[in-house]
């Protein structure tokens, strides 16, 4: 065994590593950038060397200063993680060159897995399905009708130059392919000036599948079964399970004889994972193979009770895999979701800031129940940069079914405090409590479908609001009660009088612009309160201190968080946000009889979704533009995104100039 | 007997309807409450005792004598905010305008000498068209007699104005000498002279809200110090500011039950500065921090941003907050500021309420803009606010503390009681730069030379330990541990004796 690992890696994975490591009695040896100095993965390491400046091509992309690094530490391993070099050939060479051994599968695997053509073949080589379709270009209509034919339909004509949607045609039945194929070429031409176009069948209700594979260089070759992947935003993971609610003892047999096959054909060694794409039909097609360790391993840990990471270092080191097929088992539920620092109001854009709250979940986390873990590698008070990824932490959680594991989750994400960054745990809380989504009829146009491009916490409805409103009522008592009995001091014996107060129990909880009356009664210790007829009691203590209510309402367990502002308290739960005022009933309809306020207008504006720099400015003062023309371009965390005019109309000034760096919400332009 | 009782109820439900149904649905419709209303919401249940309900005016000219109301514009008398006795007097607009007389002056002026007796604060609702021209001379007197109380109840009980109407020409010099000015967007406005009169005398076109609407006077005058969104909001939130100030100024601030431990820890405060000394950072993520349970009523939040000031607790006790704030103008001190924070300082030493500075601050403000504007003498008030103060005064030192705004920021020179500083702290007479291009003028050609001597001046002043040596500073504290270090700073300061010389008044330069 090793006696020292370096972790070619940051954040969260750097971390997970670290820890198995440890576990494992290896000396670890992080590196960090200057941006990562004050990083956990950084304290939690044995040894760390610093490899360069934030951008990653100059730190952790650097391969001369980790070797650097392995050098000056003596590591005899590297681990890559995953992102980063962990895909990379030419890195693993390296590292063989100089006797340190890369914690992966061998260079040829990486190579071929890594070219979308030739792992494609290789898939169909070891009798792995792919996706149906005609590799070289079409052009005669007669021909694209017998291709299509003979794929079944429906088929999809691509071009070859296509993107974003533009150049794609989807064709349900024979006879409407010529003329289909037609428009696309010409389309395709005219966007692209590229005429080339692929036939592909068209895969309706995709769901994302994925088998995770482990592979000693002894020739063994077993799976773990399976993930599902499906719920999925632009290309990227959010949540993610195991086993998949769609995956029947049958067909995990068959998908996981083909990804061994596969790997068994390539010589693969260590952990991999092999993603497949399947039909409502249960039919399934190879899309790709990933020659690494997966964001989402944890949740095949939580089923098979292995540890990935210890896996890998055991493959690494030459050991001999001690579990066969047979020995092979999935228990329970795993669930994880993605918690990310990105925007959900503005379509999720990344975020960037500093964590000035973050406090991970504690039931399930500790203790004998062990049913939540989170693997984070950020702490309050960090900065989530631009440089890097914005994952901010993953939370695995653990039933007995997908039921169970999903009302872990739930609970989980209404613990998790984060402040300081926008994130998407509201999001991902509201996901979770997606009828649908509970339901487990999954395809990757989930989001899309049931949320569109964007989410806003504060327009969700909240299954049960009076439940928030009977809480709001209790925690005002609390703040009632203390300032009945708030006592005036004197410096020389003399002062204004106090009078006794008697704590009214009549109020009106304001939950965005709803009304509850409430009234409060106390029975045994146990709050009572009746809201709007509707009696709830409520156990729990809570001090105006705390940033979580936990306790339990008609005996059910509930945890909000609380987050108290200056006219009354601001609740989230299950992904609800909630802005809370509590007034006496003679206030409450006064209130109600005050002229709304509304914000200024700011349709005439350009604003910047984001913090970041201005690239380009793309119209000038006085310019007319029309709906939809592209105003200007922000880049941030490396993302170039493009401002788009929301309305026709002449450009009447433009405040930024392009290098400039700009706020959320600055304004970039003004319309007339 | 029964018939005086009989009258009496019709005397009361007259003085009640005020200026009558109509004239109360035209207040509505402005979005505004009446004055009777707005004491209801503003005191306990069933807390206030209305004085004066019957006076009425004693004009007979312009046939005044047939139109009076009981009560004569203004709703005065005690209730209390969650137990604590304060004085009112709501204006009304619906009887005669809210237009103050000779009796409506009297009456304002009688609870003002009472709440001075008691020792109980006073607010002040200011609704009203003016002076009642009706009665000429007589009620600019009344004016003047409400002044010279404002004036006298000055640093002996807080006075609390809350402009939820119009306020204009002399009127406005009532609330002005008062504590804290709050007013409500949209429907409040104050100002000297009308728009009408600038019309015709400077040709300038503004509107009421342009000329001295809550916008204007929060961002741009600061002479109010916070605008709610409407007068429900507004009362709301003066009931939630009263608990954190004494009566007067013979009580300390009362204690506020909590369970927030003095010894909490921070530890995301270590990294609240920045790593670049030049990057930003909002100061008020730390006083949140620091403070109990991060609650925190600021004052003035929308006027010079550069100073952030306003009122938290400690265990309990009402705590002053001043404090520099990089995220604006990197958070130099300059003309508003200034001032801002030395009218913070002298009201907290009035009503014995301790001072927590934090202190990162680059310098003052250059150019002509404010030379020309005095920065000289508006700096001077903040000097002298914090120098003359007897109540504790705990200042940390963030980051910087350059040059005289080093001294000025709560120094140990101006009796600051207890100085701390965290590992970040900068301690000196300017920025590296600026002092190297000084000392070592003749190298200036020099870039290499130049950057090797700024690298030496930063090493030898870019820490705490040069301020430490000198004792002017009395430790180094880590950020996480700040909250600790002030409740136990102010627990040791509980006993503070300290008494200026003495002197009729000293001479703050205004």
């Amino acid at each position: 065994m090793f006696d020292s690992i370096l972790i070619a890696n940051r954040g969260e994975i750097a971390c997970r590593i670290i820890r198995t490591a440890r576990a494992m009695g290896i000396r670890t040896i992080a590196v960090y950038s200057e941006a990562d100095r004050g990083a956990l993965h950084v304290d939690m390491a044995s040894d760390a060397v610093e490899i360069g400046p934030a951008p990653s091509a100059e730190s952790y992309l650097n391969q001369d200063a980790i070797l650097a690094a392995i050098e000056e530490t003596g590591a005899e391993a590297v681990h890559p993680g995953y992102g980063f070099l962990s895909e990379n050939a030419g890195f693993a060479e390296t590292l063989g060159n100089a006797g340190v051994t890369f914690i992966g599968p061998p260079i040829n695997a990486i190579n071929l897995m890594g070219d979308k053509i030739r792992s494609k073949l290789a898939a169909e080589e070891a009798g792995v399905p792919v996706v149906p379709g005609f590799a070289d270009p079409v052009t005669s209509g007669a021909e694209a009708e017998r291709i299509a034919a003979d794929i079944g339909f429906p088929v999809m004509l691509k071009a070859s130059a296509g993107g974003g949607g533009k150049g794609m045609r989807l064709v349900e039945e024979g006879g409407n392919v010529a003329e289909a194929l037609a428009s696309c070429i010409s389309e395709a031409e005219a966007s692209f000036g590229d005429g080339r176009v692929f036939i592909e069948k068209f895969i309706t209700n995709p769901r994302h599948i994925e088998i995770q594979v482990l592979a000693d260089a002894h020739g063994n070759v077993i799976h773990l079964g399976e993930r599902e992947c499906s719920i999925q935003r632009r290309h990227q993971k959010v949540v993610e399970e195991a086993p998949s609610p769609f995956v029947t003892e049958e067909l995990r047999a068959e998908m996981g004889a083909r990804a061994v096959a596969l790997a068994e054909a390539v010589d693969y060694v260590s952990t991999g994972t092999v993603e497949f794409i399947a039909d409502a039909d249960r039919n399934f097609y190879f899309l790709e193979m990933n020659t690494r360790l997966q964001v989402e391993h944890p949740v095949t840990e939580f089923v098979t009770g292995l540890d990935l990471v210890e896996q890998m270092i055991r493959i690494a080191a030459g050991e001999e895999l001690q579990i066969t097929q047979s020995d092979v088992t999935m228990t329970g539920w795993a669930m994880e979701s993605r918690v990310y620092a990105e925007d959900p109001v503005r379509g999720f854009l990344p975020a960037i800031g500093r964590l000035t709250r973050y406090k991970e979940p504690m039931s399930g986390v500790f203790g004998t129940d062990k049913s939540v873990r989170i693997d984070s590698g950020a702490s309050e008070g960090d900065t989530i940069s631009r440089f890097y990824d914005p994952m901010i932490a993953k939370l695995i959680t653990y039933g007995e079914n997908r039921d169970a594991a999903i009302a872990k989750m739930r609970r989980a994400l209404d613990e998790f405090i984060i402040a300081g960054v926008t994130h998407n745990a509201d999001f991902l809380a509201a996901l979770m409590g997606h009828s649908r989504f509970q339901s487990g009829e999954l395809t990757t146009n989930f989001i899309a479908e049931e949320f569109g491009d964007r989410f806003i916490p504060g327009d969700t409805t909240h299954p049960r609001p009076k439940i928030l409103a009977a809480v709001a009522g209790v925690l005002n008592g609390i703040l009632e009660a203390r300032r009945a009995v708030i006592a005036p001091r004197s410096r020389d014996g003399l002062m204004a009088g106090r009078a006794p107060m008697k704590q009214d129990d009549q109020w009106v909880v304001i939950l965005n612009h709803s009304h509850y009356p409430v009234r409060l009664a106390e029975t045994n210790g146990d709050a009572v309160v009746v809201v709007g007829g509707e009696r709830f009691t409520i156990s729990g203590s809570w001090s105006p201190e705390q940033d979580l209510f936990s306790g339990a309402v008609n005996g059910e367990d509930i945890c909000i968080q609380v987050d108290r502002t200056d006219n009354g308290f601001q609740f989230r739960h299950y992904g609800f946000l909630a802005d809370i005022r509590i007034l006496r009933p003679l206030a409450a309809e006064m209130l109600g009889r005050m002229p709304e306020k509304t914000d200024a207008d700011t349709s005439n504006l350009v604003l910047s979704p984001m913090p970041g720099l201005v690239v380009s400015i793309d119209v000038s003062e006085g310019q007319e533009v029309r709906l939809g023309d592209k105003v200007a371009v922000i880049e941030a965390m490396k993302m170039e995104n493009q401002l788009f005019a929301e309305c026709d109309g002449a450009v009447a000034k433009i405040h930024c100039q392009p290098g400039e760096s700009v706020d959320v919400d600055q304004v970039i332009m003004e319309f007339e | 007997m029964y018939e005086i009782i009989r009258q009496l109820e019709e005397q009361r439900a007259r003085a009640r309807a005020g200026g009558g149904r109509k004239r109360v649905d035209a207040q509505h419709g402005r979005g505004k409450l009446t004055a009777r209303e707005r004491i209801d919401l503003l005191f306990d249940p069933d807390s206030f005792e209305e004085w004066d309900m019957f006076v009425e005016h004693r004009s007979t000219d312009f046939g005044m004598e047939k139109k009076s109301v009981p009560g004569d514009g203004v709703v005065t008398g005690h209730g209390t905010i969650n137990g604590r006795t304060v004085f009112v007097f709501s204006q009304d607009f619906t009887v005669f305008g809210g237009s103050l007389s000779e009796t409506h002056a009297e009456k304002i002026c009688k609870i003002m000498d009472q709440a001075m007796r008691v020792g109980a604060p006073v607010i002040g609702i200011n609704d009203s068209g003016g002076a009642r021209i009706q009665e000429g001379v007589s009620s600019l007197a009344g004016y003047g007699d409400v002044f010279q109380r404002n004036v006298m109840a000055s640093g002996v009980v807080p006075q609390i104005s809350m402009v939820m109407g119009p306020c204009a020409g002399g009127a406005v010099y009532s609330p002005a000498t008062t504590d804290f000015i709050f007013m409500v967007k949209d429907t409040s406005y104050m100002f000297v002279t009308g728009p009408d009169v600038v019309r015709t005398v400077t040709h300038e076109e503004v509107t009421q809200e342009q000329l001295g609407g809550a916008n204007t006077h929060t961002t741009k005058s600061g002479v109010a110090d916070t605008a709610f969104d409407n007068d429900v909001d507004a009362i709301e939130q003066v009931r939630r500011f009263m608990d954190f100030l004494p009566s007067s100024n013979r009580e300390m601030s009362p204690l506020m039950p909590t369970d927030d431990p003095a010894g909490r820890e921070e530890p995301s405060l270590n990294t609240a500065i920045p790593e670049n000394p030049n990057e930003p950072y909002e100061v008020r993520e730390i006083v949140r921090k620091i403070i109990d349970e991060g609650d925190f009523f600021e004052i003035q939040e929308s006027f010079a941003r550069n100073m952030v000031i306003g009122y938290g607790r400690m265990e309990g006790a009402t705590v002053g907050i001043v404090a520099n704030n990089p995220n604006v103008l990197a958070g130099c001190l300059d003309i508003d500021s200034s001032v801002k924070a030395a009218r913070f300082i002298r009201f907290c030493d009035c009503f014995n309420i301790p001072i927590v500075m934090l202190v990162d601050v680059p310098g003052f403000l250059p150019g002509t803009q404010q030379e020309y504007g005095g920065l000289i003498r508006h700096g001077a008030k903040l000097l002298y606010a914090f120098a003359e103060a007897t109540v504790p005064k705990v200042t940390i030192i963030t980051r910087k503390a350059y040059g005289g705004a080093y001294i000025v920021m709560g120094s140990k020179h101006l009796r600051g009681d207890v100085n701390y500083a965290w590992p970040s702290a900068e301690i000196a007479v300017m920025g590296s730069k600026g002092a190297v291009e000084i000392i070592f003028r003749e190298d200036l050609d020099d870039a290499e030379r130049i950057q090797e001597h700024e690298r030496e001046y930063q090493e030898q002043f870019a820490n705490p330990f040069r301020v430490g040596s000198r004792g002017h500073i009395d430790d180094v504290i880590m950020p996480h541990n700040t909250r600790f270090r002030i409740c136990r700073a102010l627990r040791m300061l509980k006993g503070k004796q300290q008494e200026n010389p003495w002197k009729k008044h000293g001479n703050i330069p205004l």
